[in-house]
């Protein structure tokens, strides 16, 4: 009798913790992702985990990133390009508020632009702005923008995380309090866990589905898969252990998308050490190279390899893996051409994310194969930002460059891997002047060319982005144009 | 019953030491070459023990790492050994004079830190790297040492034999040379094989959070974690490096009991 009692408490509590479950279901999502911001503003840093939690659902910029990569219009409702296409002149939404009620209108445009393009501007993508020679508010709802030479890419340009509208009212606490334009306010943030955002009642748009998003921080592989597992987490983007997903796939509580990124993972070169600075030696790594060991060693099969610094899936990427195919025997021939038949040793720094990790072991038995030694020191992120991207103190590293249309990174000669060739900035600087598209195509096509036949880094692969998620969630973002976790269209399934 | 655990934990220490020692002349596969077509398979007629996510044969790189355990252990067991029974003899010659007070507070303070999350940070400041785990597994055995032999020295001190060896004129350092040290020998041993499984453990766990042995070169610490997100498909990545730290630690923690029972006086005699 007791013991039927105690039964039939315990059912009735778990209908009620059943039913106080399903309610919240429908309106709350847990989204957790690897890293975590440093801050929260992203017009002042280059992590890509500001955006990945801010991006459209709190900040939003002139134009922006649709699902599938394209530009569409942002707090712009429309613009007009003059037609020697240096003069933009952007129709703002009307009725737009900040998140703090404040009006958001022509002069939070021209803030944020002239603050994003200022001489002290920590902004981590300035070369967006560099064009620009004057924003003028016409009135409150149009701004006009002068350029100094055409740009082809300038709505592209502005609809980056890095260019999204700020107010001057609130730019004093961005960095732990972020006021923006978008479907969802900031309510918290618990450094090291979590990030709260929750629905803005007044927002322009269409009203998201959702009423409670929580943004959580799991660095740790295995830890990743136990919360996706223990449906801790309703969708993790970017899931870091590819070598889980078929079980994933395998059970009917998830589902699993498997996208494409900006991701272009590469063997980075600094060739400004030697004798990584001889073309040949670089080359006689990029043969000795085999991408699909590595592709299926280090990322269990996802992945698609790349011969340039561009992502496959661009209508204008040219397939240029055969220009580094696997081959070392002609590699050995190479370095024996650069005088270093008995090879050399050089540092080979990995940051934390396994295709670095497990990609560098792949890699180091590969180069080990035809001659070249690597010292292999496994670095955190923030040691790896001190010594390899700003110390530029290392030989080879392995990174992932997940931001959209950054091959104009080889044009500048104090990036990391210190590439310094005067033909490929004149074509960079005549690309962004360019606005006829086949001209641009062509271009573009040029460029991948150029940093191909100088081996200037090794191509390995274009990263899969792949999110896994309660199989009743709808309206993720399959692939990441940008880096974002787009919630505004994100809703359950009944 | 006091021969069977120092059989039993001789008998698994020797297997690892074995493996550890045939690893220099023969391996049954080359592991710096990696295949990945052969990746995660399950122990076979092969590989024995299965190969990992790159393809290597695991039953090589446990014997490889079966080295690294070893040489880890022994050099920071060594300079726990060499550092802190001088130290220890030393403070024994005068018992409360400044010497020992300062040798013995000084171990306290070592001691009083939690050795892993010290080596953590010695290794986290200096560098990851087998020499730098050394060092910092090596400093927490100099206290160990330290103590054991200033606390076994000072008890002789007392005895009729060495104040015979006094009168005769030998100094303080031939006396702690010639008559302390041998006869607390025994108890160095014991306390030496003890601290071997305690470096063994420490280098995996060094290891294992990324902070000893660098790739290329095995480390059952690292096999672990490394093994860790594919447990759940791939059980025999974990089960095997974790078998083997389990052996060796049991092995050599029997064989340190079975010293002890068969060198520690007191013990023996209770037993007699």
């Amino acid at each position: 009798m007791f013991q039927s009692k105690k039964i039939i408490a315990a059912g009735a509590f778990a209908l009620f913790a059943g039913a106080g479950l399903s309610l919240s279901a429908q309106s709350d999502i847990t989204v957790a992702m690897q890293l975590e911001p440093p801050h929260l503003d992203p017009t002042s840093a280059a992590a890509g985990a500001i955006d990945s939690v801010l991006y459209s659902n709190v900040f939003e910029g002139l134009t922006r990133f649709a699902s599938d990569g394209s530009i569409i219009a942002g707090l712009a409702e429309s613009w007009d390009i003059s037609s020697d296409g240096t003069v933009y002149t952007f129709k703002l939404r009307s009725g737009v508020n900040f998140h703090d009620g404040s009006s958001m209108d022509a002069n939070d445009v021209k803030f944020s632009l002239d603050r994003a393009r200022a001489e002290d501007s920590t902004n981590a993508q300035k070369a967006l702005f560099s064009g620009i020679t004057d924003v003028a508010v016409v009135d409150n709802t149009t701004v006009k923008v002068s350029l100094d030479k055409p740009n082809g890419s300038f709505l592209f340009n502005m609809a980056w995380g890095d260019a999204v509208i700020v107010a001057p009212e609130s730019i004093e606490g961005i960095k732990n309090n972020p006021v923006g334009t978008g479907a969802f306010t900031f309510k918290n943030w618990v450094q090291g866990d979590r990030i709260e955002l929750s629905r803005n009642p007044n927002y322009w748009g269409a009203k998201p589905a959702l009423e409670n998003v929580t943004f959580k921080f799991i660095s740790d592989p295995t830890a990743a898969f136990a919360a996706v597992m223990a449906q801790d987490v309703d969708v993790f983007t970017g899931f870091p252990a590819p070598e889980n997903l078929p079980q994933f796939e395998a059970d009917p509580r998830f589902q699993v998308l498997e996208g494409s990124t900006e991701g272009e993972t590469i063997l980075s070169t600094n060739n400004k050490m030697p004798p990584l600075d001889n073309v040949k030696v670089r080359k006689a790594i990029a043969h000795a190279i085999d991408r699909q060991a590595i592709i299926d060693g280090a990322m269990f099969g996802y992945g698609t390899p790349i011969g340039t610094h561009f992502a496959p899936h661009n209508p204008d990427y040219v397939d240029l893996t055969g220009n580094s195919n696997y081959d070392p025997e002609l590699s050995k021939k190479l370095l024996a051409e650069a005088g270093l038949s008995g090879g050399f040793t050089t540092t080979l720094k990995l940051p934390p994310p396994s295709y670095a990790r497990r990609g560098g072991e792949i890699i180091a038995s590969q180069l080990r194969a035809v001659g070249i030694e690597t010292e292999i020191s496994n670095l955190e992120w923030a040691q790896w930002l001190e010594q390899v991207f700003r110390g530029k103190d290392y030989g080879l590293t392995i990174v992932s460059h997940t931001e959209p249309m950054d091959i104009g990174i080889y044009a500048r000669p104090d990036y990391y891997f210190q590439y310094d060739n005067p033909e490929f900035q004149s074509l960079m600087t005549e690309l962004n002047g360019t606005t006829d598209p086949a001209k641009r195509s062509s271009m573009l096509k040029k460029a991948q060319r150029i940093i191909s036949d100088d081996y200037v880094n090794g191509y390995l692969f274009e990263l899969a982005f792949t999110t896994v998620a309660n199989a009743k969630v709808r309206g993720l973002w399959k692939n990441a144009p940008t880096q974002a976790t787009d919630l505004t269209g994100v809703s359950w399934a009944d | 019953m006091k021969s069977n655990s120092l059989i039993l934990g001789g008998l698994l220490s020797a297997l690892v030491v074995i493996a550890a020692l045939v690893s220099f002349l023969w391996v049954p596969f080359d592991i710096t070459q990696l295949s990945i077509p052969d990746k995660l398979q399950t122990p076979n007629e092969v590989h024995w023990l299965g190969t990992d996510h790159f393809g290597r044969d695991i039953l090589s790189m446990i014997m490889i790492g079966a080295r690294t355990s070893l040489a880890v252990a022994i050099l920071a067991v060594g300079i726990g050994f060499f550092i802190g029974v001088p130290l220890g003899l030393a403070a024994a010659t005068k018992k409360n004079s400044l010497l020992d007070e300062t040798i013995m507070r000084t171990n306290d303070l070592i001691f009083a830190f939690p050795s892993l999350v010290i080596a953590i940070l010695i290794t986290a400041l200096f560098g990851a790297g087998a020499m730098n785990a050394i060092i910092a597994i090596g400093i927490f055995n100099i206290p160990v040492f330290a103590r054991v032999s200033r606390g076994a020295a000072l008890s002789l001190w007392q005895k009729e034999f060495i104040l015979a060896a006094r009168v005769s004129g030998k100094s303080d350092l031939r006396i702690s040379a010639e008559h302390i040290f041998p006869n607390i020998a025994n108890l160095l041993i014991v306390q030496g094989t003890i601290q071997f499984s305690l470096g063994i453990l420490a280098e995996a766990g060094l290891s294992y959070v990324g902070l000893g042995t660098q790739p290329p070169v095995p480390s059952w610490g690292r096999m672990l974690a490394d093994a860790q997100t594919m447990v759940s498909f791939a059980p025999h990545l974990a089960i095997i490096p974790g078998s083997a730290i389990i052996v060796t630690v049991l092995g050599l923690n029997l064989m340190g009991d079975g010293l002890r029972d068969l060198l520690d006086p007191r013990v023996r005699r209770s037993r007699e």
